[in-house]
């Protein structure tokens, strides 16, 4: 166990080390600060000074050494367009993110399981046909046309909901949250329906597949002969069965909507990461982006090492290896 | 199950109980940007700064007509010429209650010359200020220099006590890590109070009731709420959840006018689009080769062939004003009798090139953005196309603002595409001295392609220290004649500023693109 996990481990840095070192050579290209920086009618002398300040001028690989040197110390540099540091930045646009991803899990769990289940009792019946095809469409529709069409119908056609924005927030001291009034719960239905669109897709049809599988099988079979009340076998003994690598899926899915939300929280200017990474895309924001990039591979990279480990600890043949 | 998804439904119906109707006279506008920080020194942003001007004044500003007026000083005179005296305005209240005195512009002028403001250049002709008593103020000035209450627009007064209060008596600055309170707090005396601000999402501001000028306007608030993405910031304009959108996207202006209950309001910018040439010996398009566009017929040509009326009509829908010169007409320096663009001659642009030993035409590169102006990649596309017709090969070249200004700065591109606004100088000075000057310390900025001029450089020497305003209007005149005579740009047009708003705002629209609620009346 403890040999897994070292080797883990050391993965795990290599792979951030990876993503460290991509991030700031991309940065080469994403273009140079110092132009969107300047006032319009800077003079050379002026650029030249900024350039040094930002600690532009030295070579990429002094500049990347310290990067790793102070993000190892937990500084992961200060913005250039905000001019704080990025570690805050990332904090207090981290609740937007996390509200959004949670509710939107929650819907997709909520809406894809029970549709799941239906759509594999009665596979031919008209309504499972009907949602089988909506989902097609779920899922095959970029992200930012799902939440223009939804805005153009809830917001500009109906005018039931805002078309952007957060709401009013309670401040909890280190949490502002939508949640506590009406205006904040309103502005995160529709943005986190676009978001949720996909990942309830996928567990409606994880859903589906997985229960047709189980009640096939003959532990069910048997229950149905033993005349067993339906609700009982549906419930207790296919579902939970069925639902097994719901969780698995759910769980690497949540990294992926932290990392895609950006598309969403742009369409509905949600100040969280994804906002901030796009804005800072735009400016170019250096340090912003490769703290950005760092924290979705660390996020990723942890969510991996965890399920790993989960499967070793429920399947003992792993840890024979 | 199913009472699971009736209570959901009925949660639903709950939260979606209809929006309900703002508060009278508050208006409520976006934009596509946000306020980078409340710190005047901290960034050089022009948006920032004209969302800055809400909440504080500085020692003049800009009137309807955008002519300089005081504001927070009453009156000036050149004591000598690298001494300027300004009379201060008595009775003056910050926000939070501190009196305005001459402590507070030693305070802030010191803040805004010291070297770690970002905006250090936007003040770059003073040296230093002295405290005369307690209403009269000295700024000491490098050498003498005509432009100072042009740059003073833009130079926010600030209060002493309350920096030093919250220790921000030195600006913010990224590169040295300094974050301050007034990154996201403000106390000016302008027309507004910044109540709340929550980065890329909304500034509130409430109406400064002690104002010490009398209100143009009856809004009782102020909400400013950035929304990046075009369709989203049209869609809740559509939907009432604002008031004002600035600006509108050109593809849905039609759109928004044809809607009941608003209206859209455009003007021309004092944006000027236009293009630039490579002075370098070759081009990047034909190394090894002599560049043809050193030769004065050639870039003439180029010209002749550029069908401006074309791209006026259908790229710029109709709503750009076609010209023949570097700055718009409210600029100081434009000159009517130069603002003719050359006429569209395929055969007259054909014949000079042959003059000039190019009848077969040429390979050049041409480089656009296509995120920063109007049609930018649009107005590139239909220019190449037009060359093609008299043989000169464009090489076109198309890329984000993020990558394409760095690489202009560079000099990598041939012919390219550059937007000036000379703001916030609103001064031809600012096209002589980043565009048209020889690039050198401290001119010629964004001159990065060899383009030099003695005749011009001269001039712009000149009129950077005189004082006669009319002999100095004239070197401006004249830096301008010589560029429109020897081609060293080629002007496309002025690009328009349009904003949509509901009929029951009433706000004047500033060539100058600056949103001024303190002119806004809500019915």
């Amino acid at each position: 166990m403890i040999r897994i996990l070292s080797v883990r481990l050391l993965q795990a840095i290599l792979v951030m080390v990876a993503v460290t070192a991509i991030a700031f050579i991309m940065f080469r290209f994403v273009g140079d600060p110092v132009a969107t920086m300047v006032r319009e009618g800077a003079s050379q002398a002026e650029k030249d000074a900024l350039r040094v300040a930002l600690g532009l001028d030295r070579p990429l690989f002094v500049q990347f050494l310290e990067f790793v040197g102070r993000a190892l110390h937990g500084d992961l540099g200060t913005s250039f367009r905000y001019q704080e540091p990025v570690v805050s930045l990332l904090l207090t646009r981290l609740p937007a993110t996390l509200e959004l991803v949670v509710v939107a899990t929650l819907l997709s769990l909520f809406i894809g399981i029970p549709t799941g289940v239906l759509c594999a009792l009665k596979p031919n019946g008209f309504l499972s046909r009907l949602i089988q095809s909506l989902t097609l469409v779920g899922i095959s529709m970029p992200t930012f046309v799902t939440g223009l069409l939804l805005i153009l119908i809830f917001a500009v056609s109906l005018r039931w909901l805002p078309s952007s924005g957060r709401g009013e927030l309670v401040d909890l001291g280190f949490w502002k949250t939508g949640f506590l009034t009406a205006s904040g719960l309103k502005s995160l239905i529709l943005p986190s329906i676009t978001l949720a669109l996909f990942q309830l897709t996928l567990i409606m049809r994880l859903v589906r597949s997985e229960m047709i599988d189980v009640l096939s099988s003959d532990y069910v079979r048997f229950a149905f002969a033993r005349g067993l009340p339906r609700r009982y076998i549906y419930g207790r003994l296919a579902l939970r069965n069925a639902l097994m690598p719901v969780v698995t899926v759910t769980g690497l899915q949540i990294g992926q909507l932290i990392a895609f939300a950006i598309v969403t929280e742009t369409v509905f200017q949600w100040p969280g990461m994804g906002l901030l990474f796009t804005n800072a895309v735009g400016y170019p924001d250096i340090p912003v982006l490769a703290a950005y990039l760092l924290f979705v591979g660390f996020l990723f990279v942890v969510i991996n090492m965890v399920v790993d480990m989960l499967y070793a600890l429920i399947d003992p043949r792993l840890r024979t290896k | 199950m199913r009472k699971c998804v009736r209570v959901l439904l009925a949660g639903l119906a709950m939260v979606m109980s209809v929006t309900a109707p703002s508060l009278a006279q508050t208006l409520r506008w976006s934009s596509a940007g946000d306020v980078i920080s409340y710190d005047p020194n901290a960034q050089v942003d022009s948006f920032t700064q004209s969302v800055q001007n809400m909440v504080f004044d500085g020692l003049v500003r800009r009137n309807k007509e955008m002519a300089i007026e005081p504001a927070l000083a009453t009156s000036w005179e050149i004591v000598s010429p690298t001494r300027w005296r300004f009379k201060l305005r008595q009775g003056v209240k910050f926000h939070e209650g501190q009196p305005f005195n001459a402590d507070d512009v030693v305070a802030t002028i010191q803040r805004q010359i010291d070297p770690g403001a970002r905006n250090r250049e936007n003040l770059s002709a003073v040296t230093g200020v002295e405290k005369v008593d307690d209403y009269t103020v000295d700024l000491i000035l490098r050498g003498p220099y005509p432009l100072l209450l042009n740059d003073l627009v833009a130079i926010y007064m600030m209060s002493k006590p309350w920096m030093e209060e919250h220790n921000a008596l030195k600006p913010g600055n990224a590169s040295t890590g300094v974050v301050t309170y007034a990154s996201n707090h403000a106390n000016g005396t302008g027309a507004f109070k910044l109540v709340s601000y929550e980065p890329d999402s909304r500034s509130v501001f409430a109406v400064n009731k002690e104002w010490w000028d009398k209100p143009q306007h009856n809004l009782t608030g102020v909400e400013f709420r950035p929304i990046a993405s075009n369709a989203t910031r049209v869609a809740a304009l559509l939907s009432g959840e604002l008031d004002m959108i600035a600006p509108v996207p050109l593809q849905d202006i039609d759109r928004v006018a044809n809607t009941a209950g608003l209206k859209v309001v455009e003007n021309p910018s004092l944006r000027e689009i236009f293009l630039g040439f490579s002075f370098r010996p070759e081009l990047h398009a034909a190394p090894g080769k002599p560049n043809p566009l050193l030769n004065v017929k050639v870039r003439q040509a180029l010209w002749h062939a550029v069908d401006l009326n074309t791209i006026q009509k259908r790229l710029m829908r109709g709503k750009s004003r076609t010209s023949g010169t570097l700055v718009a007409p409210q600029v100081t320096g434009y000159d009517q009798s130069i603002d003719v663009a050359l006429d569209y001659d395929v055969a007259k642009a054909k014949s000079m090139l042959a003059e000039a030993g190019y009848p077969d035409g040429f390979k050049v590169g041409l480089a656009c953005s296509n995120d920063r102006y109007i049609a930018d990649e649009q107005i590139c596309l239909a220019i190449a196309s037009m060359w093609a017709k008299i043989g000169v090969e464009a090489d076109v070249h198309v890329e984000s603002k993020t990558t394409y200004f760095p690489r202009m700065d560079k000099g990598d591109l041939d012919i390219y595409m550059l937007g000036w606004a000379s703001l916030p100088p609103m001064d031809g000075y600012s096209v002589l001295q980043a565009l048209l000057a020889t690039n050198d310390g401290n001119y010629g900025g964004s001159n990065p392609n060899g383009l030099s001029n003695a005749k011009i450089d001269e001039l712009a020497r000149s009129a950077s220290t005189e004082l006669d305003e009319a002999k100095r209007v004239d070197m401006l005149k004249a830096a301008f004649k010589i560029t429109h005579d020897e081609a060293l740009y080629l002007p496309l047009h002025q690009q328009p500023v349009a904003w949509a708003m509901s009929d029951k705002v009433d706000m004047p629209q500033f060539p100058d693109e600056y949103v001024r609620p303190w002119f806004a009346h809500m019915n």
